[in-house]
């Protein structure tokens, strides 16, 4: 087998796969967080504690109710998503007439709410979620897990599903149209309000979905989804929140350049996508995908 | 007027007398922790600028504190100016940056620093990782003059320093410059139309907050003899916010009550563990939902209102 600069083809590609893993939450999560930004203009912060509710959904489902991982991949989504639409009527939508960062801070206290209560009732270790896809194959440089690689196209399919429903339907033309102008859409008859909780529905809903993709792959805790959070806003700026293929895009090369500072300078995998955005800050402050308003 | 002058004798009085009623270590956490929010608050209260990693300030001021009187055996005097000095080069740093973008790209900017921070706290060599910076012994101040080994000698010390801090975000704020930055707070494109350059007036203002949150938490570790990765995390960051909500945003004094308040609580509520976070957050909440003028702000309120129909 080839070496490249000292590095083992198995850690490269296996680092690689992870990268590409982690990309694909980025992807996710930005992709959520840029959608509710646009019709809500709140910065969901509960996003991370969402994704963790979702992975904890079905665990619970598992172990409580002997409910299967396919089951709940389409389950927990949905229940966490309606207890997004409880949040959104009861709270969110309060505060819409306020300036951005009322919003950014009431979410900031409900994942706290959330985390703390998760915390509370199982603790900060964690509990594992057995793979529904056992083994892998050899595919000679590497060794691929079924479940990881399942993952990584699972994750991409979401991620156009969503670009598709958003770009190409009736219902995400609505959505664009009251993104950009809400009183003319309501003009025509169409209720705002409700597009309004039914996309932070979706959106935590897709978190949720994420963090239930997550369950095989980490512990399920309740702090799991805390950082994450933190490095999908720096992934958010990266790439800003004018284009839904951009999110894309941006979530799953970041995950590769991480997986790649793993490899060869492992000291700074931590903290590259932050070094990354200060540069872009730097270069393109709108962000890579992003217009400047 | 008279009655807040009245207020403050009785306030001074109260801080003056407050180690021999109270624990003083205690007290000088609390006072540590309202000259942070008084530095965050000048940032968000008065320039509108919500920065969500100021415990970056606070976190790696300890440090330098620590390491300078550790490590380089400087006085302490010495170790709280390259504290604050620190703490002042990272705001410029993360300022230059972080103000290219407005409004919640901001906060997440600044938030994302500050979790770029905190892992290289956990990683670089002088922090001490996970263990933090520990034993650092206090010294005399002033060449000997004043020993630090008592709690309510040193307690009058971070006294002066707090006081010290409070007037300059008060002068800071009385001043044209703080009315450059409440217009920019207002009406940016107005103050830009006018023909002030606010980028540059955000810059000082986010540079002045990050030195003063940094006086903070070299004070903290000061006190506490040492410096750990709390005080730089993304918690620390979102208490300071709390604080400042709790207490009233854009109040002089709101903060300080504020911090009085949430260390209070923390200190009441240490046994339930996890469920500080559960209440912390619902505080957030509630005070987002109904009270977004804080104590402070609802009181001057209910206070203008009676007079006025009184």
């Amino acid at each position: 087998m080839f070496e490249l600069l000292g590095i083992p083809p198995q850690a490269l590609f296996g680092q690689l796969l992870l990268g590409l893993i982690n990309g694909a939450f980025y992807a996710m999560l930005s992709l959520g967080l840029a959608v509710i930004f646009g019709m809500l203009n709140v910065i969901n912060f509960t996003h991370g504690a969402q994704y963790m509710m979702g992975a904890f959904a079905a665990w619970l489902l598992l172990t409580q109710l002997d409910i299967p991982f396919w089951i709940a991949l389409v389950l927990s989504p949905v229940i966490v998503g309606l207890f997004g639409v409880v949040l959104e009527k009861l709270m969110l939508k309060r505060i819409y007439h306020l300036d951005h960062l009322y919003g950014f801070l009431l979410t900031f206290g409900l994942a706290l709410v959330i985390e703390g209560l998760f915390l509370w009732k199982w603790g900060s270790s964690g509990v594992p979620y057995p793979s529904p896809i056992p083994g892998g194959v050899n595919l000679g440089f590497m060794f691929l897990p079924y479940y990881r690689g399942f993952v990584v196209v699972a994750a991409l399919l979401i991620c156009l599903a969503t670009w598709y429903g958003i770009e190409r339907t009736r219902f995400g033309a609505y959505l664009r149209a009251a993104t950009e102008n809400p009183v003319l859409v309501r003009a025509f008859g169409i209720n705002v309000p409700r597009l309004i909780t039914l996309t932070y529905g979706l959106g935590v809903g897709l978190a949720a979905l994420a963090g239930v993709l997550a369950a095989p792959i980490q512990q399920v805790s309740a702090l799991m989804g805390t950082s994450l959070v933190l490095v999908v806003f720096a992934v958010v700026v990266i790439g800003g929140m004018g284009s839904i293929m951009g999110s894309i895009i941006t979530g799953f090369g970041l995950g590769l350049v991480e997986g790649l500072t793993k490899v060869f300078y492992p000291p700074a995998s931590n903290t590259v996508i932050f070094v990354i955005m200060a540069i872009v800050l730097l270069v393109k402050p709108a962000g890579l995908f992003g217009q400047t308003k | 007027m008279n009655a807040q002058r009245l207020i403050g004798v009785v306030l001074i009085v109260l801080a003056l007398a407050a180690p021999w009623f109270a624990y003083p270590v205690f007290l000088m956490t609390a006072l540590c922790f309202a000259l942070f929010a008084c530095a965050f608050n000048l940032l968000l209260g008065y320039a509108g600028l919500l920065s969500f990693g100021h415990a970056m300030f606070f976190g790696i001021a300890g440090y330098f504190f620590g390491y300078a009187v550790k490590a380089w055996n400087m006085p302490p005097e010495l170790g709280l100016l390259a504290g604050v000095a620190g703490a002042a080069l990272l705001g410029l740093v993360t300022g230059v940056l972080a103000i290219r973008r407005q409004g919640i790209y901001f906060a997440m900017i600044t938030l994302a620093f500050a979790q770029m921070i905190y892992f290289f706290c956990v990683q670089a060599p002088f922090t001490g990782g996970e263990d933090g910076l520990q034993g650092i012994t206090r010294k005399p101040l002033l060449g000997g003059l004043i020993p630090t080994r008592d709690d309510r000698v040193l307690y009058y010390v971070v006294l002066a320093i707090f006081l010290l801090g409070y007037s300059a975000v008060y002068r800071i704020i009385h001043s044209p410059f703080g009315q450059v930055l409440k217009a920019i707070r207002d009406n940016e494109q107005r103050a830009v139309s006018l023909g002030y350059e606010a980028d540059r007036y955000k810059l000082l203002a986010f540079v002045l907050s990050a030195a003063l949150a940094g006086l903070a938490g070299a004070t903290k570790a000061m006190v506490m003899q040492f410096a750990t990765l709390t005080d730089v995390s993304a918690a620390m960051s979102g208490e300071v916010v709390l604080m400042v909500l709790v207490g009233g945003l854009g109040t002089i004094v709101g903060p300080v009550v504020g911090a009085f308040i949430i260390i209070t609580m923390q200190n009441y509520l240490a046994s339930f563990g996890e469920f500080v976070l559960v209440i912390q957050g619902l505080i957030f909440v509630v005070i987002v939902l109904a009270f977004r003028k804080g104590v402070v702000g609802e009181l001057g309120e209910w206070w203008r209102s009676r007079r006025s129909t009184g």
